[in-house]
């Protein structure tokens, strides 16, 4: 394994709002290599966008943020000041949203707002500098023209070229580190994979590291060197990319690949997982996927499973891990 | 078989707003007011069976949606026919209207935003019968109203709380209880859930399925995503700029694919450990504005194939094999 | 009724409300004067200030009780006629509270069915309307009753019809906008495409989704309503001399604020202000509260 790049110990993230406390995030704890893209998948509600929030402190009242370590470059984050989180905001860790049509400044030009990353984070750059440094990004993003391009404004951009925009915003100080939250959910298919592609391309390039929020593991299974599983703000499951898909160890990520629908396989009815996310409010006793889980036994009603490791790298959350192992291996046999 | 539905030739267009400085030109030696339009919808030709599931797929902008949403009159035709059975239905007034009110329902895209904030959703499954007089009175209502929420998996119990008070799928289920009110012949899905977690999505699915099954009405699926597409409908047309570019069974249309953006479709579709249904496609261009439709083959900037023929003639939708049809000059 | 009160007294509305000192306040100082326009004549007035029989000429410009020369029999002094102030108040404040809340609910139903109308149907309906509420906002509220006072003359009814056609404006606005996004609600289409008629959609669907933004409004515009009623009669166009108000109960002092006998203008208008200061506090909470932008 390579060197770390973060490190998250017992994150835990809640909102205390009128209905009582929301355990958005509830102790979870995740490592990313360095050049490595680490892909957190789940449902919404799930608290995969709100954990990327917290580690940038980002997460607004009425919510509190706590957390044993959150060690970034071997420096503890949990200690920085606000003022010393601005510089690692952007400058080693930057972030690129799902919606381009809100994340860029209708009223400044392309060429404008990347620059203003430049003079925010590049100092030493001249003007000329700059400029030669916004071509080269809008150049690497794949966006043609991109000396008269520099000159206009977003919404002349369609929405796949907006967020290469945002991607060349995102790169601009060279970040060790980017978060992408959902960055291409709102993005057509053949756009989608337009953007992947580019996206995966620019970070092995630059040997940044990558972490990729999404709620469709298929987007995941293409793109990710590893995959973190959340639900209801607990991790459920992490390991590899090739372990999680063809050989998952959490009844959750099995029922979630289960019900995908298969664009090769012709099926009468989907695979689904029964019932619903429960209510934030009101989380059951035991393993908080209890409910809607179909191997489901009296001890997951009532204690909270702990992390198993279940192969080189390969966790998950539930207290049947083997038995399910051996009932699959049962049927493949059978 | 004759058609349930029938859309001949539909054109739809919004115009542009613009200043009215910018509308005028000077061309030639004259002044001339040049409208500018959207032209979502161009010339499109398809038919629905008694009892299928017909999807149209496309991407944004593609004027899927917009086809629905003129089929079932929520927008005027600027041209063409839209025959329920032997009735046009295209003109029809208002009054004249509300018969194949009762025979048509949709459900929508957005659970959050197609249902009244206001109301309990007791009284919105209610409204459509009570209005249609499905239910005599309305402890009738009252009573189909239950019968509706527990066929789409809703505890009766629940009946008088608001929409707020539910989740995304829960409230989709309550959209599709409202659509049955009427016991319609036919009903249009836009998007039905493209909005929801990916584990809800199947359970959405599958009761959509089993209630075309329990009740055999037909259905017009509007949808971006081909691997949802290919588990719910029996035809499907794909749509590029307006255009059908490709009609047919699924099996032809997965397993025969004809027209080069049905290619690039399926090669965008992200899968899980699956091997690809064609080989990979180089992706590129964006699609075009709308407003200014490329002349010839609304595809020829995108398309691998093109042709001198492609810039210069559009291709019309043409039987390649019985009853598989492709726009495309490469059958030509 | 009583699970209606335990439901308010449990939803997020009073969470809220518990935590908000200033729209306590406001709630308070709207009560007091509540109650004052509604029993203060019977409970708390020591005379009928406008009963010519129950005034004195020789007690005209009496202090203040806790001023020298003051009695506890005109607590907040009297005015050039011998009147007492603090009598004059009460009932000046029921003509006040009449013409905030009636003025208020009438421009409130013209200006939200105009709202309406020209948000759901536009086109040309939206064109007139709106139209002529701009050419209305491009004069000042104030000149426009000035003039229509001045043409249809003085009187209480007449102040009224004068505030409502200045206020309609607002809510119009205000209602049109808010329709304008709510028309584009799926739930609109959906009951379209059921056929109901589109007067029914306005009423069942449209209306009570606009209704909250009426309800900030109606608020902020109650306290405008007095201040201009007050400001009007000052000027002498509003209320007529011989019917209670707070604005003439200023003007009156007025020419004698300088002379030292400051309690007959200083008083009224204390009233006003704080009237209308509990009506603003209540107000922005409502906006906060109502306003799912801002949450």
């Amino acid at each position: 394994m390579g060197e770390k790049l973060l490190e998250v110990e017992n994150l835990r993230t809640y909102f205390h709002t009128f209905g009582g406390v929301v355990k958005a995030v509830d102790g979870i704890s995740f490592h990313l290599d360095k050049g490595e893209i680490l892909g957190i998948v789940g449902e919404s509600g799930s608290g995969k966008s709100v954990s990327c929030f917290s580690l940038l402190k980002l997460v607004e009242e009425p919510g509190v943020v706590e957390a044993h370590k959150i060690s970034f470059q071997g420096r503890d984050l949990t200690k920085a000041t606000e003022k010393e989180m601005t510089k690692v905001r952007g400058k080693d860790i930057a972030m690129v949203f799902q919606d381009p049509m809100t994340s860029l400044n209708p009223l400044y030009t392309v060429g404008k707002q990347i620059e203003e990353m430049l003079i925010l984070h590049e100092s030493g750059m001249n003007k000329e500098q700059r400029r030669e440094r916004c071509i080269e990004l809008l150049k690497a993003v794949g966006i043609p023209e991109p000396e008269q391009r520099l000159k206009d404004y977003p919404h002349q951009f369609s929405g796949g070229m907006r967020q290469r925009v945002v991607i060349a915003i995102a790169l601009a100080a060279n970040p060790k580190l980017i978060i992408a939250d959902e960055p291409t959910t709102a993005l057509d298919v053949t756009i989608q994979a337009q953007i992947l592609k580019l996206m995966k391309q620019l970070v092995r390039e630059r040997n940044a590291s990558l972490i990729l929020i999404t709620h469709d593991l298929a987007v995941v299974s293409e793109m990710v060197d590893r995959i973190v599983v959340m639900y209801c703000g607990k991790i459920v499951e992490q390991g590899p990319v090739e372990e999680i898909i063809h050989n998952p160890g959490h009844p959750y990520t099995e029922g979630l690949l289960a019900s995908i629908p298969r664009l090769r396989k012709e099926q009468e009815r989907l695979d689904f997982i029964p019932g619903m996310v429960p209510n934030m409010y009101d989380l059951p006793k035991g393993c908080l996927f209890a409910p809607r889980c179909k191997y489901c036994q009296e001890e997951c009603k009532n204690t909270m499973p702990d992390m198993v490791e279940i192969g080189k790298d390969h966790k998950a959350a539930c207290h049947f891990i083997q038995n399910l192992r051996q009932s699959k291996d049962g049927r493949k046999e059978g | 078989m004759d058609s349930l539905i029938r859309v001949e030739n539909l054109i739809q267009e919004f115009p542009v707003k613009q200043g009215i400085l910018d509308s005028y030109k000077i061309k030639g030696n004259k002044l001339v007011r040049e409208k500018k339009a959207v032209h979502a919808v161009n010339g499109v030709t398809f038919e629905i069976y008694p009892g299928e599931a017909f999807s149209l797929v496309g991407e944004s902008g593609c004027g899927k949606s917009t086809t629905a949403k003129t089929i079932i009159r929520l927008l005027n035709p600027v041209s063409g026919h839209i025959y329920y059975g032997d009735q046009d239905i295209s003109q029809l007034k208002a009054r004249a209207m509300l018969p194949y009110r009762k025979k048509m329902q949709m459900i929508f895209q957005d659970p959050y935003a197609s249902l009244d904030p206001q109301k309990t959703i007791k009284n919105i499954i209610m409204e459509p019968m009570l209005f249609h007089k499905t239910a005599e009175t309305r402890d009738e209502a009252e009573e189909k109203c239950m019968e509706l929420l527990q066929k789409v998996g809703i505890r009766p119990e629940q009946a008088s709380r608001y929409p707020h008070q539910f989740s995304g799928g829960q409230r989709q289920r309550i959209g599709i209880a409202r659509a049955l009110a009427v016991e319609p012949e036919f009903i249009i899905a836009d998007e039905p859930v493209s909005a929801l977690d990916v584990s809800i999505q199947a359970q959405i699915l599958n009761l959509m399925m089993d209630l075309k099954d329990e009740y055999g009405f037909s259905y017009l699926f509007i949808a971006h995503d081909l691997s949802v597409v290919r588990h719910i409908s029996d035809r499907l047309g794909v749509m590029y700029l307006g255009c059908i570019v490709e009609l047919g069974s699924k099996k032809d249309v997965f397993e025969n694919v004809a027209h080069p953006y049905t290619r690039l479709l399926l090669s965008a579709v992200p899968t899980v450990g699956e091997e690809p249904i064609v080989p990979p496609v180089k992706l590129e261009g964006e699609i075009p504005n709308p407003i200014n439709l490329p002349g010839g083959c609304v595809f020829h900037d995108r398309c691998p194939d093109c042709k001198d023929i492609c810039r210069t003639v559009r291709p019309q939708l043409k039987e390649i094999a019985p009853g598989h049809k492709a726009a495309c000059h490469l059958f030509d | 009724m009583k699970k209606a009160a335990k439901r308010f007294l449990k939803s997020e509305f009073f969470f809220h409300y518990k935590k908000n000192l200033p729209a306590i306040i406001g709630t308070v100082l709207i009560g007091i004067a509540i109650f004052v326009a509604l029993f203060g004549r019977q409970l708390l007035a020591i005379q009928n200030p406008y009963d010519l029989t129950q005034i004195d000429l020789s007690n005209s410009y009496l202090p203040p009780a806790w001023l020298e020369g003051g009695s506890w029999q005109f607590p907040l002094g009297t005015d050039n006629q011998g009147r007492c102030i603090f009598s004059a108040i009460i009932y000046g404040s029921v003509s006040s509270l009449t013409i905030g809340i009636c003025g208020m609910s009438f421009a409130c139903l013209i200006g939200t069915t105009l709202g309406l109308l020209a948000g759901y149907f536009g086109g040309i309906v939206d064109g007139i309307i709106m139209r002529i509420a701009d050419i209305q906002l491009s004069f000042p509220s104030m000149f426009i009753a000035l003039f229509i006072l001045s043409v249809v003359g003085q009187g209480i009814d007449k102040l009224l019809i004068a505030l409502v056609l200045v206020g309609w404006v607002t809510y119009a606005r205000t209602v049109r906008g808010a329709t304008l996004s709510v028309k584009k609600m799926e739930y609109i289409e959906a009951s379209r495409t059921v056929g109901i008629p589109d007067f029914l959609i306005i009423i069942r669907h449209v209306m009570p989704n606009v209704v909250s933004s009426v309800i900030v409004l109606a608020t902020i515009q109650m306290g405008d309503f007095i201040l201009t009623e007050a400001a009007l009669s000052f000027l002498g166009v509003g209320v007529p001399v011989t019917e209670p108000s707070l604005g003439l109960l200023v003007k009156n002092g007025f020419d004698v604020l300088f002379s030292g006998l400051w309690w007959t203008s200083v008083f009224p208008g204390m009233y006003i202000m704080l009237l209308v200061f509990g009506i603003n506090l209540m107000g922005d909470f409502l906006r906060d509260e109502l306003n799912p932008k801002l949450k």
